[in-house]
């Protein structure tokens, strides 16, 4: 047990705080395109700076950084409450993927515009009737020539409307099992045939979107790992999908707890026996948040995978934030129940948090079959 | 950065788990609970391999070891129920190490060290301090105020009383002894960490022989197992276990490295420890079904150690209000 970062570790914290300090993200402007116009200066900044492709290797413009450096880059850009990175599925999901997956065509192609915010990307692999069962997609892809012809419908696809590429996962072999009729593509957004429709969620504004393809054209060198491959090729992303975040949104919700325990202080709400001891309560979920990813990654890189912790971080971070929006509408009362006020915003962004990125029904599935060894699921 | 045991600590955490295992399985444990003593023999081979002098000091004859090593023998006896007089005689060691005075460290650590003395440790109300887990027979009684504000060693003299948990003898120590000389708060805060050690491996074997048992026992056919309502429950028990575990070794790690942050670590392992191990012992008998209810079954032992170790020292309640004060007490300051 060492919980003191080495020397090392200290430094990369110690440059990336000044480097914060002397660039600080600024407040968060009104307006869903002009957040995200944000986000995406943000990340031009970031990676002017040498920070945007942090975990990246260096040969892909990447700063090398391990593991516990990542951890260390997400917890501090929480910390200066920057944003995420607009090309945030980009960094985390696309560029690893071709990494590991692409030809070193594909790497010379793709990588450097992800790292700069030049091409954004989403992900297009849920559907309407291929949610948590995510193998009996629908969407077809057909050869023609030496293309492929798509049709089919995505949801839930975050940042379509700003990306230029699609991760899409789409069946190409009809008589195969159904996770082996898979392919990965990368899909050009900018034709025709494909239509994104914003998708209105609980707050009222849209941060995911419908995709509507119609034929859409796909050459055959934009897949990704091989034909019939795809859910292979699919699981490495959405296996890369929760490390470094975990630590961003541990520390946006030690920051929200943080607020509420100052408000929670000055208005006298701590004298209420039962609010303090939900308040305490959320303080220990909290701390136990963080503290299961530190073991989490500690035990990645001493034996070179993840340990129980890795699947219980999402679960116990999307019931610990829902618990805090509830408790600050208790606490403030009238304040977070008026439209428009930030603790309103959590109180309605709250409920799709264990719902997107995995359900904590299927997670607790997930942790009994996969972690503690019991039979499938009926 | 490394939040994982270190070679040597999960040397000792074998070598435990092992002995344990060999020399003190659910068939020692209900002889020695129902015959109402200790396992003596268990205890003789603990003494001579030096358990309950752990974490005291080479120069008061322990092993000069740290919590986080008392921490990994706690957890494994916790998970055996092994029914021996360790954790009293280790916290009263604590106490006495970080708080007595040189001539009560020179009376006690060593006899407790070697266990020709047998200690124990209690939170005194009114005078008294009810139901002190293995003050039955102790030599020495160290009796802390709830709220850690002044402490005081008592030699002897504790009542006998049956508490529900046959694994271990319980007592009623009144208060009266020598004052403390060091800071009880701190001293008191190491306990709560060891308690909750004991705890998380009383969780764990709950969860363990649970897991074993619904991938075995069949209904409609299939494992139990394979139900989703049981698989959530049991997922449940994990995630409660998994959080007892790393609060208290960041507990334990904090009162030897950074002993400032001990106060609030120590509050929220006992909080959470202690509510992990009432719901993981009471989702054991649950998930065993008409057979967990049955004293043969030994899934009681665990439950019964949950019900006493979680309110010792206090409860989850008791320790969210430590947090909350704390909490509040910060937020002052950065207002």
């Amino acid at each position: 047990m060492d919980l003191t970062f080495s020397d090392t570790q200290l430094a990369f914290r110690d440059e990336l705080r000044a480097w914060l300090d002397a660039n600080p993200p600024g407040d968060a402007p009104e307006g869903d395109d002009a957040r995200y116009a944000w986000a995406r200066d943000w990340q031009r900044r970031l990676h002017e700076g040498g920070w945007a492709g942090v975990h990246w290797p260096k040969e892909y413009g990447g700063r090398g950084a391990s593991l516990m450096e990542t951890a260390i880059f997400f917890e501090e850009l929480g910390r200066a409450r920057g944003p995420l990175p607009a090309n945030v599925l980009g960094l985390l999901l696309g560029g690893p993927t071709v990494m590991v997956w692409g030809t070193d065509e594909q790497k010379d192609r793709y990588l450097e515009p992800i790292l700069s915010a030049e091409e954004i990307w989403c992900q297009g692999f849920s559907e309407p009737d291929a949610g948590s069962d995510l193998a009996s997609l629908k969407t077809r892809a057909v050869p023609d020539g030496d293309d492929w012809v798509v049709t089919g419908q995505k949801v839930w696809t975050s940042g379509a409307q700003y990306s230029k590429w699609c991760m899409l996962v789409a069946r190409t072999d009809t008589e195969a099992a159904k996770h082996k009729g898979l392919t990965y593509f990368l899909m050009d957004m900018e034709q025709d045939a494909v239509q994104v429709r914003p998708l209105r969620q609980i707050t009222g504004e849209a941060e995911f979107n419908e995709l509507f393809i119609d034929q859409a054209r796909i050459p055959g060198e934009n897949v990704v790992g091989g034909v019939g491959n795809g859910w292979k090729v699919a699981l490495t992303t959405l296996m890369n999908e929760r490390a470094g975040l975990a630590f961003f949104l541990q520390v946006r919700l030690r920051q929200h707890l943080d607020d509420l325990i100052g408000r929670a202080t000055s208005n006298s709400a701590l004298d209420d026996a039962r609010l303090a001891d939900t308040l305490a309560d959320l303080h220990v979920r909290t701390e136990i948040l963080r503290l299961l990813a530190w073991k989490g990654l500690s035990t990645i890189e001493r034996y070179g995978q993840p340990g129980p912790e890795g699947s219980l971080t999402k679960w116990l971070w999307s019931d610990t934030n829902q618990r805090l929006s509830q408790l600050a509408a208790d606490v403030l009362g009238a304040e977070a129940l008026t439209a428009g006020t930030p603790w309103a915003y959590e109180l309605l962004r709250s409920p799709g948090n264990s719902i997107e990125g995995g359900t904590t029904e299927i997670l607790k599935n997930i942790v009994a079959e996969r972690v503690m060894g019991l039979p499938r699921a009926r | 950065m490394r939040f994982d045991l270190s070679e040597d600590q999960q040397d000792i955490k074998r070598t435990a788990h092992d002995l344990l295992a060999s020399r003190s399985g659910f068939e020692q444990v209900r002889k020695a609970a129902e015959a109402a003593a200790y396992d003596d023999a268990l205890w003789s081979e603990l003494c001579e391999l030096g358990w309950p002098g752990i974490a005291i000091a080479e120069e008061h004859g322990g092993q000069g070891l740290g919590l986080v090593e008392l921490c990994v023998l706690l957890e494994e006896l916790g998970a055996a129920c092994a029914v021996t007089p360790l954790l009293g005689s280790a916290l009263a060691g604590l106490a006495i190490e970080h708080a007595g005075s040189d001539a009560q460290s020179e009376r006690w650590l060593g006899a407790l060290a070697s266990g020709s003395a047998r200690g124990a440790l209690g939170v005194v109300r009114d005078g008294v301090a009810e139901l002190v887990p293995d003050a039955e027979g102790a030599d020495v009684v160290v009796l802390f105020e709830a709220d850690g504000s002044r402490g005081e060693v008592v030699e002897g003299g504790a009542e006998a009383v049956i508490a529900i948990d046959p694994t271990r003898r319980h007592g009623r120590v009144s208060a009266g002894g020598e004052p403390l000389a060091g800071d009880a708060g701190e001293a008191l805060a190491r306990a709560l960490v060891a308690v909750s050690a004991e705890l998380t491996g009383v969780s764990q074997r709950a969860l363990d022989m649970t897991v074993a048992y619904v991938k075995e026992r069949k209904q409609f056919g299939v494992p139990v197992g394979s139900f989703q309502a049981v698989q959530h429950r049991a997922a449940q028990m994990l995630l409660d276990t998994e959080g007892a575990r790393v609060a208290t070794y960041f507990a334990a790690w904090t009162a030897d490295a950074e002993p400032e942050r001990l106060p609030m670590a120590a509050a929220m392992a006992k909080a959470w420890a202690s509510d992990a191990a009432q719901a993981t012992t009471a989702g054991a008998i649950q998930l065993h079904g008409g057979i967990g209810f049955t004293w043969e079954a030994d899934v009681h032992w665990l439950f019964k150690r949950a019900q006493v170790g979680s309110r010792f020292l206090g409860g989850g309640g008791a320790h969210r209000a430590a947090v909350a004060s704390l909490l509040r007490a910060g937020a002052e300051i950065a207002a």
